[in-house]
């Protein structure tokens, strides 16, 4: 068979082309991983949700238990410098977490006070919607999860987040970690990291790290779906706000004022 | 067949700016190697400003690499014969600008050695995934075309018919990659300054003003070094292109200033008046480069709508320089910035450039600026040689493409 | 050929530069040995048999990588019917490997190997030592 040197090449390009596009075309047909975003509204055996009682959590003045024994949990740098600070869990004034609630005539009770905030695990999050590697996805189970081997540090979730709930790692945060937890990694410079719900407790039944470290019982983690939750019933006998519901991101973590 | 022998001879004047380029991207790769060893931490980005130079850079050279199709679409789908000499420049600045647009992707990224997870983990639903399709796609098509055409006019014959095809892709390509990085913006309802239908429009406005008035500048700049010459004809008309996209421009911004203001929305108010106007308690940086840009887009707007000075090149090339600043500012620095401040809980974080990412920056322009050079070396080379060898036989003029 | 002496000399020159590896370890009397990890004292039977981790524990490691982070399944069924827990630091770390140095860091600097497994997974030994 004659086959001129330009057509060799051509054909061997176009072949290494189709090999090395394989994976590629085989998740985008969906024969990649299993994990697929449930559609928002969809009924789901697990919706793993909060609710913090913010009266509850003023009770005890400058308390910060849970920030701490989730900072100790998951190795969550220290930064002091507020331009490269990594958080998860944290307090913001009551103005600044749930703007629209605002107004000139606010209830004293909150004016100012400080509010628990942290990933709402959205049911309709914008932040998996635009993550071009899916490394941060939602799961079934209603986890907005993050794969730190796939993220490839574009902060493009960060900008995608009406919440502020995201960090990126701008230093190696290894040196910010005052007490390493061997039972779970730390995470590297050009990452971005937020709360998980405490997903690597959920499994063996445990409640998450600052569910289980608030003095007051402040905040109440349970399934959504479960009509006997605790969280459910809290829902279905009081008045709750979500921050920014007017965007449709669903969030999952609802605030008893 | 990349002509490149034609880049390696040249006059003194020529080497002593290649090795310059070479120096600038010397020091900003060093620069860059410890970002790589530090974090992006060396950077002025924040917690809250996670966007900044690179990112705003990226976002004004796609539009600079979209603007060649304000020569292509006359001269190759309407017979605007006056484009002939300028065609291959405006096509030579698409690939570089499209260089550069993914240089600054790529410096900008936390984990770069991870970029491929773009490809292998193709994501329809992201916007960022499109974006590298659509600029890889330019750029792939855009070095066809050159070098085909190119090819052909260095043999003195027709490039072959299958190019015109390829070319007339190209156009809506071009509007289509500026369309979705607008859509990276567009689309996030956290980031109310973003969140508006009239940000494509916009950057497409700006990108066909300040990509032309940088060509404009470039063809003239050529002139002078070089003596070739694109026609009066040339620049006069994509001087005309240049004065309706920047009005366009700036009508898209009094809309917008129009919506926000009429409505008296807080979330929609205060990202204008961060830039424009300041806001109590913050004088920003951005405050000064807000204005400054509004001060030189009515500069430019006046310098190009009054026919005299549109039409002297002098006067001209200072309209072509303003225009391209007043947008390089307003696109390269305040629109990312501005759409982090105030951030979503309401906090205003100060965003300054350091110096390693300020000479990285330089050093991603030098690398646009080198290619830049050696594409227009090799064209212009490829020109002359052609011309003389017309000359030399009074042969027929150029067979154009069909 | 007036640069015999020239070309001789260089091309010595250069046979020693390229040889410089062998002849080095030679000196070291490092050629013979191997890695030697030291392997775990307690523990006889890995989570696979030792010829596949021997060529193929980062391909076992990147599945469970993948199942454990992307699938949310932890429990891994090896291949003589025990079950173990899918964690590099948690069961290969805490259970057998307790000493990184002496076990992961030979092989791999034996071959030069650079893995960033370590700039996120926390060598327990570096923990508890921290930790004091």
């Amino acid at each position: 068979m004659k086959i001129s040197r330009k057509g060799f090449l051509q054909i061997g390009g176009l072949s290494l082309l189709a090999v090395a596009g394989k994976t590629a075309i085989a998740e985008l047909l969906g024969k990649g991983e299993g994990e697929t975003p449930s559609p928002p509204g969809a009924a789901a055996a697990t919706r793993w949700a909060m609710v913090v009682d913010s009266a509850k959590c003023l009770e005890k003045d400058g308390c910060t238990d849970c920030i701490n024994a989730c900072n100790k949990a998951h190795n969550v740098p220290v930064i002091n410098d507020p331009l490269h600070e990594v958080k998860w869990i944290w307090k913001e004034p009551f103005e600044n977490a749930l703007p629209s609630q605002e107004s000139a005539y606010t209830e004293a009770k909150f004016r100012g006070k400080p509010v628990m905030v942290f990933c709402n695990h959205c049911d309709n999050p914008p932040c998996a919607r635009v993550c071009p590697t899916k490394a941060t996805w939602k799961r079934e189970d209603g986890i907005v999860m993050m794969d730190w081997h796939r993220c490839i540090g574009c902060r493009y979730c960060v900008a995608a987040c009406p919440y502020g709930s995201r960090s990126f790692n701008w230093v190696d945060p290894r040196p910010y970690v005052a007490e390493l937890n061997p039972d779970f990694p730390t995470r590297t410079k050009g990452v971005v990291e937020k709360c998980t719900f405490c997903e690597e407790r959920l499994y063996k039944g445990q409640a998450p790290v600052c569910v289980e470290a608030c003095p007051e019982k402040a905040l109440v983690f349970g399934n959504l779906a479960d009509p006997k939750s605790e969280v459910r019933q809290l829902l279905e006998s009081h008045y709750t706000i979500r921050r920014r519901p007017e965007l449709g991101t669903q969030p999952d973590v609802f605030y008893l004022v | 067949m990349f002509m490149i022998e034609k880049a390696i001879v040249g006059s003194r004047r020529y080497w002593t700016w290649i090795l310059f380029l070479l120096g600038v991207i010397g020091v900003g790769f060093v620069c860059y190697l410890r970002q790589l060893s530090y974090g992006l931490g060396i950077t002025g980005m924040s917690r809250n400003v996670t966007w900044g130079l690179y990112i705003g850079q990226f976002t004004f050279l796609v539009g600079v690499a979209a603007s060649a199709v304000m020569v292509v679409l006359p001269y190759y789908l309407h017979n605007h014969k006056e484009f002939t000499r300028m065609a291959i420049l405006g096509e030579f600045l698409a690939i570089s600008s499209v260089s550069m647009c993914m240089l600054f992707i790529f410096v900008d990224m936390g984990q770069p050695w991870r970029v491929l997870n773009v490809m292998l983990h193709p994501t329809p639903r992201s916007m960022m995934f499109w974006d590298m399709v659509s600029l890889g796609g330019y750029l792939a098509l855009n070095a066809v075309i050159a070098l085909v055409t190119l090819d052909a006019e260095r043999k003195g014959v027709a490039p072959a018919a299958w190019i015109k095809p390829v070319i007339l892709l190209s156009i809506p390509w071009a509007i289509s990659i500026h369309t979705v990085t607008a859509f990276l913006y567009s689309g996030l309802p956290g980031r109310t300054f973003w969140l508006t239908a009239i940000l494509a429009p916009r950057f497409l406005a700006s990108a066909f003003a300040s990509g032309p008035a940088l060509l404009i500048l470039l063809c003239m700049l050529l002139r002078k070094l070089t003596g070739y010459e694109v026609g009066t004809k040339a620049i006069r008309g994509l001087a005309v292109i240049v004065t309706y996209a920047m009005i366009i421009n700036v009508f898209f911004l009094l809309m917008e200033l129009f919506t926000s203001f009429y409505s008296q929305i807080p979330t929609m108010m205060e990202h204008f008046q961060h830039m424009y106007m300041g806001m109590e308690g913050h004088t920003s940086p951005l405050l000064f480069w807000g204005r400054a840009s509004l001060a030189l887009m009515a500069v430019a707007l006046l310098l190009l709508l009054i026919p005299r000075t549109r039409r002297n090149e002098r006067t001209l090339a200072v309209a072509c320089a303003v225009t391209f600043l007043s947008l390089w500012i307003d696109k390269g620095v305040c629109l990312v910035v501005c759409g982090f401040t105030p951030s979503p809980l309401g906090a205003i974080t100060p965003y300054v450039p350091t110096p390693p990412e300020i000479m990285i920056s330089v050093g991603v322009w030098a690398v646009g600026a080198l290619m830049i050079t050696v594409f227009y070396k090799i064209a212009l080379s490829v020109r002359e040689g052609a011309e003389i060898w017309i000359e030399e036989r009074a042969a027929t003029p150029l067979p154009a493409v069909k | 050929m007036r640069d015999r002496g020239v070309i001789y000399t260089g091309l010595l020159i250069f046979l020693g530069l390229i040889t410089f590896p062998v002849w080095h370890d030679l000196a070291a009397g490092t050629t013979s040995r191997g890695p030697e990890p030291i392997l775990p004292a307690q523990e006889k039977q890995c989570v696979a048999p030792l010829g596949y981790m021997r060529t193929s524990h980062m391909n076992l490691l990147m599945d469970w990588r993948e199942t454990v982070v992307r699938r949310d399944a932890h429990s891994f069924k090896a291949f003589n019917g025990k079950t173990y827990t899918m964690s590099l630091t948690g069961t290969c770390l805490t259970g057998c490997h307790t000493n990184k140095a002496d076990f992961c860091d030979r092989c791999h600097n034996y071959a030069g190997v650079s893995v960033y497994c370590w700039d996120c997974h926390v060598d327990p030994k570096l923990a508890r030592r921290s930790a004091k």
